[in-house]
């Protein structure tokens, strides 16, 4: 009945007791993401390839949120796992609370080539996503909205709407609705922003909580416009529903690899870091799922068509028309307060 | 001869617990490593945080988001036993009066679900209840309605899933406790001349309480801990205790201020069982008797 709590019991038990990984001659590391059709693209296009480069052996997990685990196993002095792929807030506060090990950029020549937007000194992005706008063409064969203000237009475009149950890119949008340039928007007007969201909060009839949910809500036609994550979008449209977003005014986010603190595999961590970023792997991955690469020089490889390209979040054309998420905000105080601030304007 | 038997049979009943005790240790072990020890230490987390501190407590004590929650998991916990109530009496009355065989069936029928994921029976209340869902287009057909009914993605259609999900803990110690009223009082109500109505009331009502109350305890003490369908069709507004715990492990990054949460709700509900406990037998509520 509740998942959530039988969730930390098990995690407390792994404290509890103490575990630890049978220590094995071969280099290997413990790889986690967030499992599904994601991690399986992985697999195909980075996860498999770099074991084989490297000569090592990768084993995986999986978790929806890796937040509370990391934060045990490295609590617990034994952390089982080596390398997380987790949205990049988890990096950069990971490693401001002693749970994230610094990383040495020598030693990761795929990452130090990246630009500085794209690391920190504790994680490097490994994927792109983009919340992004997206509406049922039955509603609206034309003239769909195409714009934050769009969306909180209720008498132009009259139809049931969903946000995102979280204020990450909720509150961006809501500064973006009301005026502010995408790229003008860090530090958040955090007051504005929730102002901007009490106008729209009676129009909206579902804060949704999980990938699964918004894609369902778009796909049933339980509402006519949402922000959703463009993978969740595409795959909707894909089985054949009358659905389309734009990614004009998106927010785009990514995860990225980071390594826990006192990681059983360390050296080798490090080297499969570098290698999971290395352009031509994360060329592949667009290939297998509908997620941009994290390192752009992916686009330079020739491996990602043209067409294909178009298609991508952190393709730079479309970057261009997005906002790209502040997670260094985020993770700061203002950033936390205004994340503690949701819980209370939702149930005003 | 006489003096030995009671001792052969009193070492023999020790030697009886010890083997029961041996049987059962596992089983306890494993309750204890896997319930006892967690839930202790996260008790334990909620007060000491890099020395000992009551912030976690004062929070939900003070802020009124929390307030407001509870307040919230109490209604729809009190809501969800009433209807289950309501629904779950005349289904387990109509099991205790009709034959063996449709018994079977009846109860077969209220166990059923059980064996249906919780996820599965919310997706397809969730399928029933939306704009574009069963309910909605048939009242639509029919004319009943023009703009789709709200019957989802707020507490009504939590309470409806969750009274689904709940209804055998409500019917189940009802029939129980109807199968041990002797048959004969009715027919002694009748043959005095009472009505059968009045003989519900006077008789057959007040003798099945203990079962309604065992249901109801049952009932709403499981409902304060409900997480999946208000997740689910409550549409985010409908923010459930259960919900606050797992909110509060991603926004206060420890576990602390969420198993303040968690113990606040365990307390509340050990104060149900023994409020109950005042008027009535555990063992009955447990269902063991």
């Amino acid at each position: 009945m509740t998942t959530t709590r039988n969730f930390g019991l098990g995690f407390a038990v792994l404290g509890a007791i103490g575990f630890t990984t049978a220590a094995d001659a071969a280099e290997q590391i413990t790889f986690v993401s967030q499992g599904g059709a994601y991690q399986a693209a992985q697999t195909v296009a980075i996860l498999d390839p770099s074991a084989k480069k490297l000569g090592i052996t990768i084993n995986q997990d999986s978790i929806p949120d890796a937040w509370p685990a990391i934060k045990t196993q490295v609590g617990s002095g034994k952390p089982i796992w080596d390398v997380v792929d987790t949205p990049t807030g988890n990096c950069l506060r990971g490693g401001e609370q002693g749970l994230i090990e610094k990383l040495d950029f020598s030693k990761i020549p795929n990452g130090a080539a990246m630009p500085e937007a794209y690391r920190s000194p504790y994680s490097v992005s490994y994927e792109f996503y983009s919340s992004v706008l997206s509406y049922s063409q039955k509603t609206f064969p034309k003239d769909a909205p195409n714009s934050w203000a769009d969306f909180w237009d209720v008498k132009k475009f009259p139809g049931r709407r969903a946000l995102r149950n979280h204020p990450f890119a909720t509150l961006e949008a809501a500064l973006m609705a009301d005026g502010v340039a995408p790229d003008k928007l860090y530090p958040l007007d955090v007051d504005r922003a929730f102002k901007k969201l009490e106008e729209i909060k009676p129009h909206i009839t579902v804060w949704w909580t999980s990938g699964a949910q918004s894609a369902q809500l778009l796909n049933d036609g339980e509402v006519d416009m949402e922000m959703a994550w463009n993978g969740r979008v595409s795959a909707v449209a894909k089985e054949g529903a009358k659905v389309s977003f734009t990614y004009n005014q998106g927010v785009l986010q990514s995860t990225s690899l980071c390594i826990l603190k006192g990681a059983p595999n360390l050296e080798t961590a490090v080297k499969f870091l570098n290698e999971a970023v290395d352009p031509v792997h994360q060329a592949n991955l667009p290939l297998n799922i509908d997620y941009g690469p994290g390192n752009p020089k992916a686009f330079e490889t020739g491996v990602i068509k043209p067409e294909r390209a178009a298609q991508l979040p952190s393709e730079p054309a479309n970057a261009a028309k997005q906002a790209l998420m502040s997670y260094a905000w985020w993770s700061s105080p203002a950033g936390e307060a205004a994340e503690k601030r949701w819980a209370s304007f939702m149930q005003k | 001869m006489t003096i030995t038997v009671p001792d052969s049979s009193q070492k023999h009943q020790r030697r009886e617990h010890a083997l029961m005790l041996a049987l059962v240790s596992p089983a306890l072990l494993v309750i204890l490593a896997l319930i006892v020890l967690p839930v202790g230490w996260l008790a334990w987390q909620s007060i000491y945080h890099d020395g000992f501190t009551l912030e976690n407590y004062r929070r939900v004590f003070t802020e009124d988001i929390y307030w407001r929650s509870f307040a919230l998991t109490f209604e729809i916990s009190l809501a969800v036993t009433v209807i289950a109530l309501l629904l779950g009496y005349p289904v387990a009355y109509l099991a205790n009066a009709v034959p063996k065989g449709w018994s079977i069936l009846i109860l077969s029928l209220v166990v059923l679900p059980f064996w249906t994921s919780v996820l599965v029976r919310a997706y397809a209340w969730l399928a029933l209840l939306q704009r574009t869902g069963v309910i909605n287009q048939f009242l639509r057909y029919l004319d009943v309605i023009s703009e789709p009914l709200a019957l989802v993605h707020n507490t009504f259609g939590t309470v409806v899933a969750t009274v689904h999900i709940l209804l055998p803990f409500m019917v189940l110690p009802l029939y129980a406790t109807m199968q041990k009223i002797p048959g004969d009082l009715m027919q002694a109500g009748a043959s005095l001349g009472a009505s059968p109505s009045l003989t519900f009331f006077r008789v057959f009502l007040p003798l099945s309480l203990p079962g309604v109350l065992a249901g109801c305890t049952m009932v709403f003490v499981l409902c304060l801990g409900f997480y999946i369908t208000p997740e689910l069709l409550g549409g985010g507004r409908t923010v459930m205790v259960s919900m606050l715990v797992s909110r509060n492990v991603e926004l206060y990054n420890q576990f602390g201020a969420a198993s303040a949460v968690a113990v606040v709700l365990l307390l509340s509900v050990l104060l149900i069982f023994f409020a109950v406990s005042r008027f009535i037998s555990l063992d009955r509520v447990l269902g063991q008797k």
